[in-house]
């Protein structure tokens, strides 16, 4: 439905030629905008309905019960529904743990929850297709459920920081919200993502539309195509310090792809982008002794990597 | 009347401060308006996202940032 607006605009009212570099460039521009901002504005404000019923008091309610692995996978599901920005990273933290929830439990909830951002999963879905963005919500989810068990494994009971266990924690009541409060937090919460990621976003798929009619055809592919054994990692790594850009990233990595890169490449990247965050790691150092944000870190980085390279096999 | 607002002092924490003060200077409250930014007090009240605005001791929100006229009709 945005082919022929994106038609009209480029070759009508521009008069530029179709198949020209900067006919091509400019169309892919416009139809991913009208395109991007769509998907985001319908599926964020759906998400933000969902949330409003899971306030993170609630989650810890439901979560207090819950042992290992069952515990594991129910939070994974409710990192993915439970809003929280990463400034309420610790008290969150401390909450989970005070009310008894498993440590490795607790990992499970704090890695899916920014591992699997509905603002990625709408650009994945927008550019690549349903099949790649469940495939995304999949992996993430395994990849968070994992990491939880292997956490909870390990016993680190003992390397978090010695205060959260002195803690006590008062309850408040959860007030349920009725349908208008509901809409009126979905708008508002649509509006204000949209208005501080909408920068990124355009910036992103302009870079991506550059690439897209400039550089020329399996470029990438050399050097960031499946027969190279290290573009996982690497791209891993790149993703680290790049948290705040995860919006504008999907459209550069879009073309990339276009162009040879290959797809678990592409998904290694966007996890890391988001699941491993240097902001994220430096909140979390006030509840994490250092052993144990090493082994959080370590644990999430090598299932990325894995899934990276499983996707670069079999698809 | 005293108004506390829980956080740790991230970019919500502040605008919820900053709100909350023009609501009260507008609405001519004489209420005592304290920024908390410990976690220990912070956890006393069992408030898990931040920003959270507390009014003698009750748990009002938590977790947004309501605009100034909102404020006002909460005083």
């Amino acid at each position: 439905m945005f082919t022929p607006v994106a038609d009209f605009i480029v070759f009508t009212l521009f008069n530029l030629t179709p198949g020209s570099h900067v006919g091509d460039a400019l169309h892919f521009f416009i139809y991913d905008t009208l395109k991007i901002f769509f998907l985001l504005a319908v599926i964020i404000y759906l998400v933000a309905i969902i949330r409003s019923y899971f306030p993170p008091e609630k989650t810890k309610r439901i979560l207090s019960h819950e042992r290992e692995y069952v515990g594991n996978a129910v939070a994974a599901g409710l990192g993915v529904v439970t809003p929280f920005c990463s400034c309420s990273a610790v008290p969150l933290f401390i909450g989970f743990v005070e009310s008894g929830v498993p440590l490795g439990v607790t990992f499970s909830f704090l890695v899916s929850s920014p591992m699997v951002n509905e603002v990625a999963l709408i650009m994945l879905w927008g550019m690549f297709g349903w099949k790649i963005a469940l495939i995304y919500i999949g992996t993430g989810l395994v990849v968070a459920i994992a990491s939880g068990i292997v956490i909870g494994r390990l016993k680190m009971e003992k390397h978090v920081q010695d205060y959260v266990w002195e803690m006590r924690v008062g309850s408040t009541e959860i007030v349920e919200q009725g349908w208008p409060e509901r809409f009126r937090y979905a708008r508002e919460y649509t509006l204000g993502l949209l208005k501080k990621i909408w920068p990124y976003v355009v910036i992103g798929i302009a870079v991506g539309g550059f690439i897209h009619g400039y550089v020329p055809q399996d470029f990438l592919a050399k050097w960031a195509g499946r027969e190279n054994p290290f573009a996982v990692p690497v791209a891993v790594a790149l993703g680290v310090p790049l948290y705040s850009n995860a919006a504008g990233i999907i459209p550069i990595v879009q073309a990339l792809t276009a162009k040879g890169m290959a797809i678990g490449t592409v998904l290694a990247f966007m996890m890391a982008v988001t699941a491993l965050s240097l902001p994220e790691a430096v909140i979390l150092s006030n509840v994490l002794k250092k052993p144990l944000l090493a082994t959080f870190f370590g644990t999430v980085a090598f299932a990325i990597i894995l899934v990276g390279y499983l996707f670069n096999a079999i698809l | 009347m005293k108004i506390e607002i829980l956080g740790p002092g991230c970019a919500k924490c502040k605008t919820l401060y900053e709100n909350v003060r023009k609501a009260v200077a507008e609405s001519g409250s004489a209420a005592e308006v304290v920024k908390v930014e410990e976690i220990r007090k912070i956890m006393a009240y069992g408030v898990l996202s931040t920003p959270a605005l507390v009014i003698d001791g009750e748990v009002k929100f938590s977790g947004k940032v309501p605009s100034v006229n909102e404020l006002k009709g909460m005083l």
